[in-house]
């Protein structure tokens, strides 16, 4: 009797296991983690599917460099990432049928509140750094290959320094965990603002150098060359950058705020020559960084 | 939330199911067999209970990836590729401790049986009903390691809402978002449901030795 019940009860696991298979026409949207954990990927999804009702929408929300190489493999449609140098890679190695530029806010050097290094004192994160490097403030990198740690690396080496000693270490986590450390051990560190606003009464850190231009971060929508659902992907793409698609990006987030979380790019916008340069100054990292 | 217990429930037990299906026979076979590599097929079950869990899923990534030999079968970032890799990783358990349980029992309970006028099979279940405790402490073992993993699920269900997000990439998320509150919940949640399996399991196991020793 007990075997016949769970001779049925292994069919029907079998069954269902059988019964869930795939459902491939969705489309797989690689994002960056900072736009999936601050809640601006779900607040945009509902439009998108209301527009094109035909499309459901898979989000695999991972970094950038790990986003990027699940677009070589094919397994997803379309990436919305913030690395532009590995990004115009990705392009150049023909694993993108088009980039477009949908939205940007910056990356912030947050700190302790009683700021050992002084970084008050100065206007430029070049010279932020030089302050943490030369009073050897305790500084956490996320050490991940991200978007962010990308960026990191780009400004040290703008600063022409090499980061190394005890006081520079590495978490090897995502952005939050990375916060979170460097608030426990009272550390300076390099973070998106959307990612610090997300965890903002949790931290002890505040900003401590923000405005300069290097600190722009760009957030790219590019559909895979060669992914399963090219269609989807294109439609995605050019919703993101249509009107309503950047009307929604404006409206995410507290709108109290003196910069909002995201900023839509348009061909009007006054920091398109900025960003254009920080492109090109990124690209010419040796470092392909 | 329900929806995502109960996936993490349905995953890590239909994982559980093909982990017993292939480790129960293994371990058997492996304790009371005689054949050539034995020993080193046994030494390998033992070592794969140090398999990291974040290894096992990415090699199930690059197996299903779409530009991985088996990406024609489009599992990549649905519950089957969950299931494949948490079964990868409890089989080890499973086949480690039915092995050692099986081992435990000498071969005169077989031997009386034989010359009792028991076929070779009925002799091989009561061996196993011998060890029945340990053959479900196997299974609850395989079951823990599974249902508490995170690496392996995260790196080929993708985490995605609604599909294959599961208790414990729910915790990771909600950790990353700053919830704090929801992800303590969801732990609460997990370990509440890891003690009520391993409870029922335990019932079991005493259950059957109750049948075998009446008093």
């Amino acid at each position: 009797m007990a075997d016949r019940r769970s001779i049925g009860l292994a069919a029907l696991c079998l069954t269902v296991l059988v019964s869930c298979g795939p459902s491939t026409d969705a489309l797989h949207l690689g994002s960056t983690t900072s736009t999936y954990d601050s809640g601006l990927i779900d607040a945009l999804m509902p439009a998108f599917t209301e527009a094109y009702p035909q499309y459901s929408v898979k989000v695999i929300a991972v970094g950038s460099g790990e986003a990027l190489e699940l677009g070589r493999r094919k397994d997803v449609d379309v990436l919305l990432v913030h690395a532009p140098a590995a990004e115009l890679e990705f392009m150049r190695g023909g694993h993108g049928l088009g980039r477009r530029r949908v939205m940007y806010n910056d990356f912030v050097i947050v700190g302790p509140p009683d700021d050992p290094a002084g970084l008050r004192e100065v206007a430029g994160v070049h010279d932020a750094l030089r302050l943490i490097a030369t009073a050897e403030a305790d500084f956490l990198s996320r050490g991940d290959d991200s978007g962010t740690h990308k960026r990191e690396s780009f400004l040290w080496s703008g600063a022409e320094i090499v980061p190394a000693g005890d006081w520079y270490r590495e978490a090897g986590e995502g952005m939050a965990a990375a916060l979170l450390v460097a608030d426990a051990t009272g550390a300076y560190t390099l973070t998106d603002r959307a990612t610090y606003h997300s965890l903002r009464d949790r931290l002890r850190l505040i900003p401590l150098s923000e405005g300069d231009p290097l600190l722009l971060n760009v957030y790219s929508v590019i559909p895979v060359s060669g992914a399963r659902h090219q269609k989807a992907a294109r439609d995605f793409a050019d919703w993101l950058g249509s009107a309503s698609g950047r009307e929604l990006i404006a409206a995410f987030g507290p709108q109290d705020q003196e910069r909002p979380l995201f900023r839509p790019v348009t061909e009007f916008d006054p920091l398109i020559r900025t960003i254009d340069e920080l492109e090109q100054a990124l690209s010419r990292q040796p470092t392909g960084q | 939330m329900t929806d995502i217990i109960l996936r993490s429930l349905y995953v890590s037990g239909s994982a559980l199911l093909v982990a017993s299906v292939v480790g129960l026979p293994l371990g058997t076979v492996l304790a009371l067999g005689r054949f050539p590599f034995r020993r080193t097929a046994a030494t390998m079950v033992y070592a794969g209970l140090a398999l990291p869990p974040v290894v096992v899923g990415l090699a199930v990534y690059l197996l299903l990836s779409r530009s991985g030999p088996l990406g024609a079968l489009e599992l990549i970032y649905s519950p089957p590729a969950m299931v494949l890799a948490q079964a990868l990783i409890a089989t080890p358990y499973v086949a480690a401790i039915t092995m050692a349980a099986v081992e435990s029992v000498g071969p005169d309970v077989r031997l009386q049986a034989r010359a009792l006028g028991a076929t070779p099979l009925q002799a091989l279940l009561l061996h196993l009903r011998e060890v029945r405790g340990s053959l479900i402490a196997a299974l609850a073992a395989g079951f823990g390691a599974v249902i508490s993993e995170v690496g392996a699920v995260m790196m080929v269900g993708g985490n995605v809402l609604g599909e294959t997000r599961v208790m414990t990439t729910a915790i990771v998320l909600e950790t990353r978002r700053g919830n704090f509150g929801l992800a303590i919940a969801l732990g609460g949640v997990l370990l509440a449901i890891a003690f009520a399996v391993n409870a029922v399991l335990l019932a079991l196991s005493r259950q059957g030795e109750r049948r075998l020793f009446p008093s």
